[in-house]
């Protein structure tokens, strides 16, 4: 077996440096529903996959999907293991600095926080939030004790066992888990947080930015992009 | 009961039942490559020429000493540029762009390991050859501090004898000595046995799609866009998992105590001695 994997790792090798056309790896969390999420074959699904299918399309681009934990989701896009990431990342002056984002597909939408009973302390409590994000951030800077978890499933399980008071995150993934546990409710009032959604690229990649942002507008021009949107009840439209 | 017949047979599901083999596979090559590397490391620190000994000291204090998670997360990506840098040094002499402009690190695309063009399926027998590598350096170090210490534990008169009967070096190496270290090396190497298979989630850090990843992919709740909606089921597959584990870890247990029981026969040691008693 070893010395099947290795011939085939081998070929693999040889054979590959023949060819080299445009294949673009599009990177995904593939835990986020609506946004991305692993279909029951086990294929990357969602509103990312159809809008990343449509782009590809669009732009000509032979796309191939992959699925990469959101904690390492940048570090594996600069050392070149895909070439975008395509998941609900939110466009915020600190990723900026790191990677470079095209235009946003869906415009700046607040978080909501969801909670098991009304009265909750949003300030003061204690406030479960996805490491790595936009909401996390905010969390940490209102003033309330934060909790992170490297799932979003997690952050709402928090909630549901008590370890938390609230979680906040994105309206649509708080909409959907709302809508599977019964038990939960929104609370508060929604923030505006975030800058749109966008996709996430490296900087030296300018080429395939245009290509992108020229999809994404010919999608919000023909009014595809909020039929996309509607469909899976994301965001708010354009 | 039809609805969970359709479920657990899911495309998805299949994946999960797949990645059973995946690491069954994983724990089938890393064992013997890791013994090989600490068989190696062993032998290398017990060397009379000092550099090798030196070697071979160093290799298995770093690794030893250096946090499993650390190594996994530095030594894959470090090695995986490697691979790349020394593919774009001989595939694209003619490339003048730098390869690491500001965070980003770029090899020429005919240099990229594997190919962005290669199919997903050479993408991942890729990161479980590193996987598979990763591991046994890893587990190797361990292997070889254990062998050094069952080497030196052989008792000395049997070498001396071994000499005295006119044997050479080499052969009282392989005839005497590694024969009789393997009753002492085997608690050690049933110790690592048993936390290489707990270590196999790791598997997940390097990119490949492990038991776990799949219990708490397939367990997580599932809303209406899904073909089987549920709740929060995680603790269900989980369960399902510890059942595994403490299955599998069970039979290791009774395979290495027959084991210890056929190596000790005959042998200078308690265990041995033990044995001749009831006979």
């Amino acid at each position: 077996m070893k010395k099947l994997i290795l011939t085939t790792a081998a070929l693999a090798l040889v054979a590959g440096a023949a060819t080299a056309a445009d294949v673009v790896r599009m990177g995904t969390e593939g835990a986020y529903p609506p946004w991305n999420l692993i279909d029951d074959n086990g294929e990357v699904g969602g509103f990312e996959r159809e809008l990343g299918d449509e782009l590809c399309k669009r732009a000509e681009l032979t796309c191939e999907w992959v699925t990469n934990d959101w904690d390492s989701i940048i570090p594996n896009l600069l050392s070149g293991n895909y070439d975008t990431i395509i998941a609900g990342m939110s466009v915020t002056d600190e990723r900026e600095e790191v990677i470079d984002f095209t235009d946003p597909y869906t415009p700046p939408d607040p978080s909501i926080y969801v909670a098991l009973e009304d009265d909750v302390d949003l300030t003061g409590g204690v406030i479960a939030a996805q490491t790595g994000t936009i909401q996390a951030a905010y969390v940490a800077e209102s003033g309330a004790e934060l909790v992170e978890f490297p799932v979003p499933e997690d952050t709402v399980a928090a909630v549901r066992n008590g370890e938390a008071d609230a979680v906040l995150a994105d309206d649509s993934f708080l909409q959907d888990a709302v809508k599977a546990n019964p038990e939960l409710k929104v609370v508060g009032d929604p923030v505006a947080i975030g800058g749109g959604v966008a996709l996430g690229l490296r900087e030296s990649d300018s080429e395939l930015k245009e290509k992108f942002n020229t999809a994404i507008q010919s999608m919000k021009d023909d009014g595809t992009l909020n039929e996309l949107i509607k469909k899976w009840e994301v965001s708010s439209l354009w | 009961m039809a609805w969970f017949s359709c479920y657990l047979t899911s495309g998805k599901h299949m994946l999960f039942y797949q990645s059973f083999v995946t690491v069954l596979m994983l724990l089938a090559i890393t064992a013997p490559v890791s013994l090989a590397f600490g068989f190696g490391g062993a032998v290398a620190s017990r060397s009379h020429f000092l550099p090798l000994a030196w070697f071979g000291k160093l290799y298995t204090s770093i690794v030893r000493g250096v946090p499993d998670i650390v190594f996994f997360l530095f030594f894959v990506i470090a090695l995986d540029q490697g691979i790349e840098w020394m593919r774009h040094q001989a595939l694209c002499p003619d490339w003048s762009e730098p390869i690491r402009q500001g965070n980003d690190f770029l090899v020429c695309p005919q240099a990229k390991a594997p190919l962005s063009t290669s199919p997903q399926w050479v993408h991942e027998v890729y990161n479980f050859s590193l996987a598979v590598f990763t591991f046994a350096i890893v587990f190797g170090a361990f292997a070889a501090n254990v062998l050094y210490g069952a080497m030196n534990a052989v008792p000395k008169a049997q070498l001396e004898t071994a000499h005295a009967y006119g044997m050479s070096n080499r052969q009282t190496f392989w005839r005497i000595l590694v024969p009789q270290m393997w009753v002492y090396a085997l608690p050690g190497l049933g110790n690592l046995w048993m936390i290489l298979i707990k270590a196999t989630p790791l598997l997940f850090l390097l990119g490949v799609r492990d038991i776990v990843y799949w219990a708490k992919e397939l367990g997580g709740t599932k809303s209406d866009v899904y073909a089987y909606p549920h709740g929060d089921w995680r603790i269900y597959y989980f369960l399902f998992l510890l059942v595994f584990y403490l299955a599998f870890t069970r039979v290791s247990e009774i395979v290495i105590e027959r084991m210890t029981r056929k190596l000790s026969h005959g042998q200078a040691t308690a265990g041995g001695e033990a044995m001749r008693r009831e006979a």
